[in-house]
C-alpha cells in the first residue's frame, strides 16, 4: 500500500528536473529498486500509473533496475546473494548479513522533453 | 506529498491535542532540494526543446529523509530521547506506553505523539493517565511521516531533558520505510502473535533498533 505514497516522491523529482531543463514532457523514467528495499515493483508501476494520471510523467516509459541484495556474512565475511532481509549464509550457515546492496529507492535518470 | 497514500488528500490529516476539535495546522516544512542539477555544461540554449537524458540519482525517499533528519536535529539539540514505537494494531503499545507513563511519574517528562487512521482514543487515553499528548490522523493514509511529526510536536512543545514517544499506527509493513527523525526504532510483539512475526515482516525487524516482547501472564 505505501507504494501509493512513494509515487508522487517520483513525479515530485521528476517536475523538479523537468521545469529546471525547461521541458514539459517526460517520455522515460529509469528507477533504481533494491530488491529489499520494502517495495513491490508492481505495486508502485501501478501506484505510479493512477497517481501520475493528468501529470507530466502520465506516459512516461517506466524502466525498472531491480537491484540484487547482496552482503557480508558477519561471522566468516563470505559475500552473498539474498533473496531476503533473514538470510542464512550458504558458508557458515548463520543469520547476519551486512546488507551492502539491495535497499535502493531511487531515480536513476529522466528523458525531458 | 508523502501524506496521502492511496485515496486520502492533505485536508484528510488531523493533529489535535485532547478536547480540542479545530484541526492544528502550522504549516508544513519547505525543504530544497540538496542538489541542484546543473545546466551550465548545455551547450545550447535552454529555449531549444529536445528529449535529452538527465542522471538523476535521487532517493524518491529524499524529502522525507530530509525532514526526519531535521527533525532529528531539533530533538537531540533539546537534549529529547525519542522513540517511534512501532508494532501490530493490538499489541499493546497504547497500554505499555499508559504504564510506563504512570510509573516514569516524576522521573522525567514524558511526552506523547498518538498515530491512528482515525479517533482521538489514544490521545484520550493517555491524557487520562496525565502526559502531555497530541493525536495524528492519517485519515487514508497507512503511516505518518516526517512532516506530520514535525507539525505534531510544534504543537506539543517538548520540554528540554524529557522523552518523546511515538506511537506509530498499528501496521508492520508500511513505516518501516519513513523515518521520522527518531533516536531509535522500537518494534514491540506480543507473544500472542506467534513466534515467527519477525521473519513474517522482516524489513521492520530489521530496520529496528530495540524489540520489546510483551508477556501476557493470566492468574488463575
Amino acid at each position: 500500500m505505501h507504494e501509493v505514497a512513494i509515487a508522487p516522491g517520483i513525479l515530485e523529482i521528476a517536475e523538479r528536473y523537468t521545469a529546471e531543463a525547461k521541458a514539459s514532457f517526460v517520455p522515460e523514467i529509469v528507477l533504481d529498486i533494491g530488491t529489499v528495499s520494502g517495495v513491490v515493483v508492481d505495486a508502485l508501476e501501478f501506484a505510479l500509473e493512477s497517481v501520475c494520471k493528468g501529470t507530466i510523467i502520465e506516459k512516461a516509459k517506466i524502466i525498472t533496475n531491480e537491484i540484487p541484495a547482496t552482503g557480508p556474512c558477519l561471522f566468516c565475511g563470505e559475500e552473498f546473494n539474498v533473496e531476503a532481509v533473514f538470510a542464512q549464509c550458504p558458508a557458515c550457515e548463520e543469520y547476519n548479513i551486512n546488507i551492502i546492496q539491495g535497499k535502493e529507492l531511487k531515480v536513476r535518470s529522466l528523458v525531458v522533453e | 506529498m508523502y501524506e496521502s497514500c492511496g485515496c486520502g488528500v492533505p485536508g484528510d490529516i488531523i493533529i489535535a491535542r485532547p478536547g480540542t476539535k479545530a484541526p492544528v495546522n502550522p504549516g508544513t516544512i519547505k525543504i530544497e532540494p540538496l542538489y541542484k542539477h546543473p545546466h551550465d555544461h548545455h551547450p545550447h540554449s535552454h529555449d531549444q526543446v529536445h528529449g535529452h537524458t538527465i542522471n538523476v540519482e535521487e532517493g524518491i525517499l529524499t524529502r522525507n529523509n530530509l525532514t526526519a533528519q531535521r527533525n532529528r536535529g531539533w530533538l537531540e539539540a533539546k537534549s529529547i530521547l525519542t522513540l517511534n514505537l512501532i508494532s501490530s494494531p493490538g499489541s499493546g503499545k497504547t497500554s505499555l506506553l499508559e504504564k510506563t507513563i504512570t510509573d516514569m511519574k516524576g522521573e522525567i517528562p514524558v511526552f506523547i505523539i498518538e498515530g491512528d487512521q482515525q479517533t482521538m482514543n489514544d490521545a484520550n487515553r493517555i491524557d487520562a493517565v496525565g502526559a502531555p499528548v497530541v493525536q495524528i490522523n492519517t485519515g487514508n493514509g497507512c503511516h505518518p511521516d516526517a512532516d506530520m511529526v514535525f507539525r505534531a510536536f510544534k504543537e506539543l512543545e517538548p520540554s528540554e531533558k524529557s522523552v518523546l514517544m511515538i506511537e506509530n499506527v498499528g501496521n508492520l509493513v508500511c513505516p518501516s520505510l519513513f523515518d521520522l527523525g527518531e533516536s531509535k526504532r522500537v518494534a514491540i510483539i506480543c507473544v500472542t502473535e506467534g513466534e515467527d512475526k519477525p521473519i513474517k515482516h522482516p524489513t521492520m525487524f530489521e530496520s529496528s533498533d530495540i524489540c520489546c516482547l510483551i508477556l501476557l501472564i493470566s492468574s488463575p
